[in-house]
């Protein structure tokens, strides 16, 4: 039997990017979120567009789900395997790092925590797993937001909340921010949700790339960030190979 | 300066696998080979003990190079290993006498019928704390020499060595038939059903009972000390360890306390208690186990409840009634739904073990009505792994002068918060993870290195012991007895169910 194809897993990857909210998407969102290059997404967009699929908005050029698809349903990784399948990875990654990890999947314009590891200091901790955090102000939220699996509703949210003076609440610094992520591949939130702490976060990749969940640690902003406020250049190594162990065993094959 | 590692191995029922260790107890490199499963006959289970030393020649280099670490760097290697499999081989060639016949293997359930009518269970118990079991490695040598012709001659002669898979392994790595270490340690021992679980020596009137040959058998020796050089593989580098598999996650959970207890939650469930030197007889249906000796201490003494079927259970629901398509999926299921809706599900699939001890009993499922969901059918098989624990911690609190405080826990399914948070809420005390799942193989480094001084006491591995999970007990009292009594009255109902083949 042949291995699986890749163009099939990246189309079906980009039809659950688009599934994952209401915006439509144009050719250079959907090339950027999934880090495919855009001729190869625009093939691939032509074709699911061929099998009605995806349909192409006459005004804007941008994508959306077809009508056929609305009968197919969608599936997502089940939350609970994706903890399965990271634990050894989440628990390498407190021990090295020193810090608690939390692994985040969106839930209604939220990030629902469905990991979280210690840190390996045996202080009184209490498992955070069901909590919610803000999308635009935590690091496994913004992960979310640059690669497209999660997306702010500006219906329900005129504006973003500001937890500190350094959260973004400006929708064009945010934007800049998660572009600046997307070309990183990484994410960082410095006292943007509470004063004194910071977290690092990046994506966990399925098939074809598709970005379906972010794994961060955090801790008070003198350990995870240098004298000048800066990520300590270690923990975003190691949060980096978490990210891509996690990533290759869920069969995201080129992470 | 050169940065030195433990080496463990652990030679599992399913594979072999070497994984190196730095000084804070953090996992460096891991290699693993699984090997085959042979099934020659319904109840049969067999390994290739020349293909498992195979794979481990295989393992140990990949582990070390994966990671660039040579043999120098190697301060100590200690071993862990599925218990009671047995393997017999010829002294002089080295070459194994037939497959390995493994723990799982149910074919001296006869000979178990016949011992325990005759001389009966107690003869056994106040010898080697065991009772009769087609786990245990004397009635496999038995059955062996009653069904392989001269066989038991040889062994007479000296001809034939007796091991377990640690014997095995440590003969070969020493030097096999060219003056090989021929030896064991208690925790081993104390599973065949030929120690004597007192002098932890072997035991004269058990080996005249099963017709064993002194000569064949391996020294006994303490887990944690340092039994020689490997001379193959691993040259000049010190094997200081070996222990049965699930003591070995005892002591990488770090139980060193009488009252310390961890539970290991894989197909089955392995729960084992520290009762300090005291050697404790269960009068509630556990088996007296030896925990661990360190080098000339007194040994540490434990005891053992097994529970048959765990993560089997959500196995089954998965691949039998495929109602999930992975098994993290049940916890997902079993979320759908506030409660069990008043289902129980007994998983007495091939009869109950610990602490009932019933081979009469099979599978049940109470309580169902027509407002019975698959979601409450996935809580039942989840809540099964709950209170099959509470009865094993029942019986340990009652034969034990130390109740278990919190219980410590490894194994696959402890991913599964629901389930954990249920087993916090129906033992009423905290349940714990380690940051390290791999405790087996921790537990053997740590012997390991506890003897070569890589490390210095055992309030150091103490300290490498760090919680990365913890879940609090947070369920009304009343609703626990009540819940309690409800699986209490579903076990009746399963026991029983399998009747003796008439006498025609």
């Amino acid at each position: 039997m042949a291995g699986p194809v890749q163009s099939i897993e990246r189309a079906a990857a980009i039809l659950r990017l688009l599934a994952g909210g209401p915006r439509r998407l144009g050719l250079g969102e959907v090339a950027a979120s999934l880090g495919l290059a855009k001729g190869t997404a625009h093939g691939i967009l032509r074709t699911l567009q061929h099998v009605d699929f995806v349909e192409q908005d006459e005004a804007t050029g941008k994508y959306q789900l077809g009508a056929a698809l609305l009968h197919l349903g969608t599936s997502y990784l089940d939350v609970n395997e994706l903890r399965s399948r990271s634990l050894n990875w989440a628990d390498a990654l407190a021990a090295r790092s020193g810090e608690s990890v939390r692994l985040g999947t969106p839930l209604e314009g939220s990030v629902l925590i469905v990991h979280h590891v210690f840190r390996p200091d045996d202080t009184f901790q209490t498992l955070d797993v069901g909590a919610l955090l803000p999308l635009h102000a935590s690091s496994l939220g913004k992960v979310l937001l640059a690669y497209g699996t999660a997306i702010t509703e500006p219906a329900q949210q005129p504006e973003l909340e500001a937890y500190t003076r350094h959260t973004l609440v400006d929708p064009r610094q945010l934007a800049q921010a998660l572009a600046e992520i997307r070309d990183l591949g990484w994410a960082a939130e410095v006292q943007e949700m509470s004063m004194g702490e910071a977290g690092l976060a990046a994506p966990i990749r399925g098939h074809g790339g598709l970005v379906v969940g972010a794994i961060g640690l955090s801790g008070p902003v003198e350990r995870i960030c240098d004298s000048h406020n800066r990520p300590r250049p270690h923990l975003i190594t190691l949060i980096r190979e978490a990210a891509r162990a996690i990533s290759r065993d869920l069969g995201a094959t080129r992470w | 300066m050169v940065e030195r590692y433990v080496m463990s191995i652990d030679q599992g029922t399913n594979s072999t696998r070497c994984i190196l260790f730095d000084h804070r107890g953090r996992l460096v490199s891991v290699a693993q080979k699984p090997h085959q499963q042979h099934f020659p006959r319904p109840g049969w289970v067999e390994h290739d003990a020349l293909e498992i030393w195979h794979n481990l020649q295989r393992a140990v280099p990949e582990a070390l190079s994966d990671v660039g670490v040579g043999t120098d760097q190697v301060a100590a290697v200690g071993l862990a290993n599925q218990r009671e499999t047995t393997v017999l081989w010829d002294r002089r060639t080295g070459a194994p006498l037939g497959r390995a016949i493994v723990w799982q293997d149910t074919r001296t359930a006869p000979l178990v019928e016949d011992l325990l009518q005759r001389p009966g269970e107690e003869f056994f118990e106040e010898r080697c704390s065991l009772p009769p079991s087609t786990y245990f490695s004397a009635l496999r040598v038995r059955w062996l020499f009653d069904h392989v012709k001269g066989l038991q001659e040889r062994a007479q002669d000296g001809e034939v060595l007796f091991g377990t898979m640690e014997t095995w392994l440590i003969w070969n790595l020493t030097g096999g038939a060219d003056g090989g270490l021929h030896i064991t340690d208690v925790t081993n021992a104390s599973r065949t059903m030929l120690m004597n679980t007192r002098t932890l020596t072997w035991d004269g009137e058990l080996l005249e009972f099963f017709g064993v040959p002194r000569p064949m058998l391996p020294e006994i020796r303490s887990s944690a000390e340092t039994y020689g050089e490997a001379r193959a593989l691993l040259p000049g580098v010190l094997i200081t360890a070996a222990l049965g598999d699930q003591q070995a996650a005892l002591f990488g959970q770090t139980c060193f306390s009488p009252g310390e207890a961890k539970c290991t939650y894989g197909t089955g469930g392995f729960l084992l208690l520290n009762t300090g030197n005291e050697l404790v007889r269960s009068r509630h249906g556990l088996l007296t186990t030896i925990g661990y000796k360190i080098g000339d201490q007194q040994p540490v003494y434990a005891l053992e409840g097994s529970i048959a079927v765990t993560g089997a259970l959500v196995q089954w629901f998965r691949d039998r009634l495929g109602m999930i398509s992975s098994a993290a999926e049940i916890e997902t299921l079993a979320r759908t739904v506030e409660d069990n809706g008043g289902c129980y599900i007994v998983p007495a699939f091939s009869g109950l073990f610990a602490p009932h001890w019933r081979s009469d009993a099979r599978g049940v499922i109470v309580g169902l009505t027509s407002y019975i969901t698959k979601g409450h059918l996935a809580r039942a098989v989840l809540e099964a792994t709950g209170w099959q624990t509470r009865e094993v911690v029942d019986a340990m609190n009652a034969d034990s002068s130390v109740a278990i405080e919190q219980l410590k826990v490894d194994g696959g399914m402890t991913a599964d918060n629901l389930l954990m948070q249920f087993v916090a809420d129906v033992l009423d005390v905290p349940v714990v993870r380690p940051m390290v799942a791999e405790t087996v193989s921790l537990g053997a480094a740590y012997a390991a290195g506890l003897a070569a001084g890589y490390w210095p006491d055992l309030e150091v591995l103490r300290r490498n012991w760090h919680r990365a999970a913890q879940w609090l007990p947070d369920m009304d009292p009343a609703l626990r007895e009540s819940e309690y009594d409800n699986w209490k009255r579903a076990v009746e109902r399963s026991l029983g169910w399998v009747r003796a083949p008439e006498s025609s």
